[in-house]
């Protein structure tokens, strides 16, 4: 009966002992390499089972009514990209911004506005949920992402899209404190690229995307966070990994340690 | 010298056997002073070990989620809520004539908490944080390590939490123990005074959960239920599923509101449990709470 005794008496131990430490050191926990596995596992979680309960209901991200739209859009990240070509793009309207859609597709594209504005649109209410904690309702109109894959046609082993932007938010340093290039990208996989409501969209609220906004083209994945709505669209990289652009995790963000997942 | 009386009136204590009876002995042996001490098989293990999973996780999610506020340190009510909005609740940076002041905002009030809320030190610096650098987790502001915390022990709190309750449902702990009977609820005002002056159930009513006890464990259940759903309807994919969460909170915005003024309650219900830990005799209680053996006080009279 001791032994059992004395081994209840060491796992109490134990257990408190491995609370302790872990509360005493959870600063030098944080930057440590074990940790970032134990994060990533657990964002598979949280990919995997929200991916599962998705496919039981509808999956569509809640749309709003007209009343609910926010009077301010709040603009984050970059407001302004800055730079002779994009200035020259503002002061031209943005008529010879052009969106390429390349890498692992049939038929690459190159698309101006007034090509991308002829083709059938959607138009969407929805919020907006920034990582930071706070809430935005825009009207979105554009051409739904998965209209134009299509058209471009993917080869079997596509599995990503990535989207190159124009600004540049370097000044904030990659995971670990290096410095690595602050080109703005961001990628999602081909469920939500083929999702209705994901959209480059070129209208908010019924007007062309103010600069601050994203103007000219931005991405709208509804059922992630806002730091994978990305901005200033230039190029659709379709691959069937990320690994190779800036950091290698698939965003800018993602390489500052967000999670390439943002579902939560 | 009379023998110790040992009584283990738990249905669950006399099945278990040999194991509690022989924990009994030692207790008896280890701590007995032969002066009639009733012990009493108090709380079994999985309310225990849940117990104590539970507490670690609430300490990581109320640090790292303080840390998360900190990005954006507003609370609006509704379905939206930016910059522009006006929120009832801040912890902001305002600079003033005579520098930079730490204000907390709590609607129409203006509290000026320079050096603990809005503005505080951080290495050595005062820098513009809602809540300061000792409490968060971790210390420096940075919302991507924070998720990652709160997301782990979210994880962990959510399949806990499961474990308990249908360990509850079945075991009928949350039927007999917790949720307060007729004489429980006639009894409160009774309960309420005993508690105010300090006296504490003996005998064989502390055997069993007091009125109040049985509330507040039934609140604790409540608010980490409702701190978990309110949590949810914060994320855009689980908006996806299910839709109707953010009607049942009017919004995402109202519902991250609710999500920190839970956390505030829980922290609430955190310190009266501490008090009350200590007023009832800190060492048979967390006694209890780790081998599940309780010494019954004895009542008043004998």
């Amino acid at each position: 009966m001791s032994i059992g005794i004395v081994t209840r008496r060491a796992a109490i131990l134990a257990g408190f002992g491995a609370a302790g430490t872990l509360i005493w050191n959870v600063n030098n926990i944080t930057s440590s390499s074990s940790f970032t596995h134990v994060y990533q596992t657990v964002e598979e979680w949280t990919r995997i089972s929200q991916r599962a309960l998705l496919r039981t209901g509808g999956g569509l991200a809640p749309e709003y009514a007209e009343a609910d739209i926010s009077p301010t859009f709040k603009a984050n990240g970059t407001f302004d990209p800055g730079g002779d070509e994009y200035k020259a793009h503002v002061a031209q309207n943005f008529v010879n911004w052009r969106l390429t859609i390349d890498g692992l597709v049939d038929h690459p594209l190159s698309l101006s506005l007034a090509d991308l504005r002829k083709l059938p649109s959607r138009t969407q209410i929805t919020k907006h949920d920034c990582v930071e904690g706070w809430t935005a309702i825009g009207k979105w109109t554009g051409v739904q992402l998965g209209l134009l894959l299509k058209a471009a046609g993917l080869a079997p082993n596509a599995r990503y899209a990535i989207f190159h932007c124009a600004d540049n938010l370097d000044g904030e340093p990659a995971k670990g404190g290096e410095q690595s290039p602050g080109q703005y990208y961001e990628s999602i996989d081909l469920i939500d690229a083929f999702h209705p409501q994901t959209l480059i969209a070129y209208n908010l609220n019924g007007k062309p995307l103010a600069v601050g906004n994203g103007a000219p083209l931005r991405l709208r994945v509804e059922r992630q966070l806002g730091y994978k709505q990305a901005k200033y669209l230039q190029r659709i990289e379709i691959t069937d990994s990320f690994k190779h652009v800036a950091g290698g995790l698939g965003g800018y963000w993602e390489d500052r340690g967000y999670e390439w997942y943002a579902g939560i | 010298m009379p023998q110790p009386d040992l009584v283990t009136t738990d249905p669950i204590a006399t099945a278990s056997g040999g194991k509690t009876r022989g924990l009994l002995r030692w207790l008896r042996r280890r701590f007995g002073t032969n002066d009639n001490k009733e012990l009493f098989y108090r709380h079994r293990l999985p309310v225990r070990l849940t117990h104590w999973i539970n507490a670690l996780c609430i300490l990581f999610l109320i640090g790292s989620g303080l840390n998360i506020f900190n990005a954006h340190p507003r609370l609006y009510w509704g379905k939206y809520g930016a910059d522009a909005e006006a929120p009832f609740f801040s912890l902001d940076a305002v600079d003033q004539d005579s520098g930079t002041q730490g204000v907390t905002q709590i609607g129409r009030w203006h509290i000026n908490t320079t050096g603990f809320l809005g503005w505080s030190k951080d290495g050595g610096e005062y820098v513009a944080r809602g809540w300061p650098n000792w409490l968060t987790i971790p210390s420096t502001q940075d919302l991507a390590d924070a998720r990652h915390w709160h997301f782990l022990f979210a994880w962990i709190l959510v399949l806990n939490g499961l474990i308990y309750l249908c360990w509850s449902l079945l075991s009928r702990h949350l039927g007999k123990d917790i949720l307060p009977t007729r004489s429980d609820i006639r009894a409160i005002p009774h309960s309420i005074i005993e508690h105010i002056r300090l006296r504490h159930p003996t005998g064989d009513a502390a055997k069993r959960y007091n009125p109040l006890q049985r509330l507040a464990y039934l609140g604790i259940i409540l608010l980490i239920s409702l701190m978990v759903l309110t949590g949810l309807t914060m994320s855009p994919a689980f908006n996806a599923i299910f839709p109707w969460l953010l009607d049942v909170f009017g919004g995402r915005q109202s519902a991250r509101s609710i999500h920190f003024l839970c956390a505030f309650s829980i922290v609430l219900f955190v310190v009266v449990h501490l008090i009350e830990v200590v007023l009832a005799g800190p060492i048979n209680e967390i006694r209890s709470m780790l081998t599940g053996i309780y010494v019954v006080p004895k009542d008043h009279e004998s």
